[in-house]
């Protein structure tokens, strides 16, 4: 194992959504039969069961739902980082997702804070969505 | 017609567990088995069923059963395979087996958990592995670049989320992980067997993931852990007393354990108490599955010993610790004894109701209830056991 961070592999699945980073745009998948949105990227939407999708802009604004602060090293990329924060972020349209909040050190972090994106680019291809104090 | 009092469990087979080094997963599988088709007064001759929860080290054995089958030498089986929903596993192996063993189909069959997890200490300076997070499939892609790794940082998570809409504290989980671990001096075959605990010392632990402290995380052992179904006729006649199958359920909850903060405890539980027709004033003991302190905290919330919420304020006042009103793992649990997945409960359960507890024996301990949970309170398993059919 190196010592960068892991760099995610794109997916066909997902590459809308890191498509959609670049261009400073959080996407989320839409069932395109009954409109519900959904995070990760699946085959088939779990409230109608279609497998028509398309991927859509959200605001990127939304709150805490959850967060943890890692101490433990999991990843040697991660070693000079202990101990950071991972945040479930409960966006505005819906769908929850994994990410870490900057600008804020850990132990100021608070379930309900609401919380936007920003873009973090981290190789020419990878960009990732993190979330800042709103 | 109901599965109550018509099986029971009449051997218990358990290895040397911890840091012990000189075994392969099926290495411990067959060992278990041995032990337990010894402790009924059975030989393998005996058995016509197998099933196995594969635990992680087991890797890419998909049929890994038959490998067993192959090592053991057992023959003419009429009931074979491989079965994982995590923690939940043994308990539904278990409901399987009286199943099999009730419609006829089987005689005896022996339900065995094992792993090898740990390897021995390497060499200073020597760099170590991904370990259970790499193991388990979880911290890649996504998830990884944000450094989300393993099922702490999961749970931690819905911890994270009870502490702020229930105000649960740090030191009622440190409650749980105290009281285990005293009882855990009373269980010699517990890793954490001549190691106390106090609320001070769970205090100064160091952070995993917070809210989890190191003591709020279960262990991690080697070893394998069996037990054989057979009918509660045949058990009679057999080298120990019977403990009977008097309800099994499971439950799959499905959803985002983050919202719902509920294990599938209350779906598997209405199965299993309405087959042995109790209620929760005719538990004598209880034998919860104990992946973390948090997950205990739950697990009673949603058996409906507590209101959903309280868990923090029921288990802070000694209740469950040695000497308390409602004798909880016993054994030390997961916690302070060793981790088996769903076969640690099952075992403790096993042990008290047949009257082996030496020194931790609870009193009249005629009906336990055991629990199984696996993946981030994704599936259970309920078990209702009796020394009385």
């Amino acid at each position: 194992m190196s010592d960068a961070r892991p760099i995610p592999v794109v997916t066909p699945e997902m590459r809308p959504f890191y498509a959609g980073a670049q261009q400073r745009e959080l996407r989320v998948q839409r069932c395109r039969a009954c409109g519900a949105l959904r995070f990760p990227a699946r085959a088939l939407c779990s409230h109608c069961l279609a497998t028509d999708a398309e991927w859509v802009a959200v605001s990127g604004r939304g709150e805490v739902y959850s967060f943890n602060v890692m101490h433990q090293v999991y990843h040697p990329g991660f070693a000079a980082e202990v101990p950071y924060a991972v945040v479930l972020v409960q966006l505005d349209e819906g769908p929850r997702l994994i990410s870490n909040l900057v600008g804020l050190a850990a132990d100021a972090i608070r379930i309900d804070m609401p919380v936007r994106v920003v873009f973090e680019d981290v190789t020419p291809e990878i960009t990732l969505p993190k979330f800042t104090p709103a | 017609m109901s599965l109550r009092g018509r099986t029971a469990i009449a051997g218990l087979g358990m290895t040397p567990m911890g840091k012990v080094y000189d075994r392969t997963p099926l290495g411990f599988a067959a060992a278990a088995i041995h032990l337990a088709l010894a402790d009924a007064g059975l030989t393998r001759a005996d058995l016509d069923g197998l099933l196995l929860n594969p635990g992680l080290s087991w890797g890419d054995l998909g049929m890994g059963s038959f490998q067993l089958q192959q090592a053991m030498g057992l023959r003419d089986l009429r009931l074979s395979s491989s079965m994982n929903c995590g923690g939940a596993t043994a308990g539904t192996m278990i409901q399987i087996a009286a199943q099999a063993v009730a419609s006829g189909q089987c005689k005896a069959v022996a339900c065995v958990f094992s792993d090898a997890p740990l390897k021995p200490p390497r060499p200073q300076g020597e760099a170590g592995g991904g370990g259970s997070a790499g193991a388990y499939g979880f911290g890649r892609g996504l998830d990884a670049a944000y450094g989300q790794y393993g099922v702490n940082a999961m749970y931690a998570m819905v911890a994270q989320r009870h502490m702020h809409l229930y105000g649960t504290t740090h030191d009622q989980l440190g409650a749980i992980a105290v009281a285990e671990r005293a009882w855990a001096a009373g269980n010699p075959a517990a890793q954490f067997h001549d190691t106390p605990l106090t609320l001070e010392d769970y205090r100064r632990a160091r952070w995993v993931v917070e809210p989890f402290r190191l003591f709020d995380c279960c262990l991690v052992s080697n070893g394998g852990l069996a037990v054989i179904v057979t009918s509660a006729e045949r058990a009679r006649d057999l080298r120990r007393p019977p403990v009977y199958i008097l309800g099994t359920g499971q439950g799959h909850p499905g959803g985002d354990p983050v919202e719902t903060l509920a294990s599938g405890a209350p779906l598997a539980k209405a199965s299993a108490f309405a087959m042995a027709d109790i209620t929760l004033a005719d538990i004598d003991v209880v034998q919860l599955y104990d992946c973390y302190t948090f997950t205990v905290l739950v697990t009673l919330e949603d058996y409906g010993f507590c209101a959903k919420g309280e868990g923090g304020p029921f288990v802070a006042d000694g209740r469950i610790a040695p000497g308390g009103a409602l004798p909880l793992n016993t054994g030390g649990g997961q916690l302070s004894a060793f981790y088996m997945w769903g076969m640690t409960p099952i075992s403790e359960a096993v042990i008290q109701l047949r009257g082996d507890g030496g020194t931790r024996q609870v009193p009249d301990a005629h009906v336990a209830l055991v629990s199984g949970n696996g993946g981030i309170l994704s599936t259970h398993a309920t078990l209702v056991l009796g020394s009385e059919a």
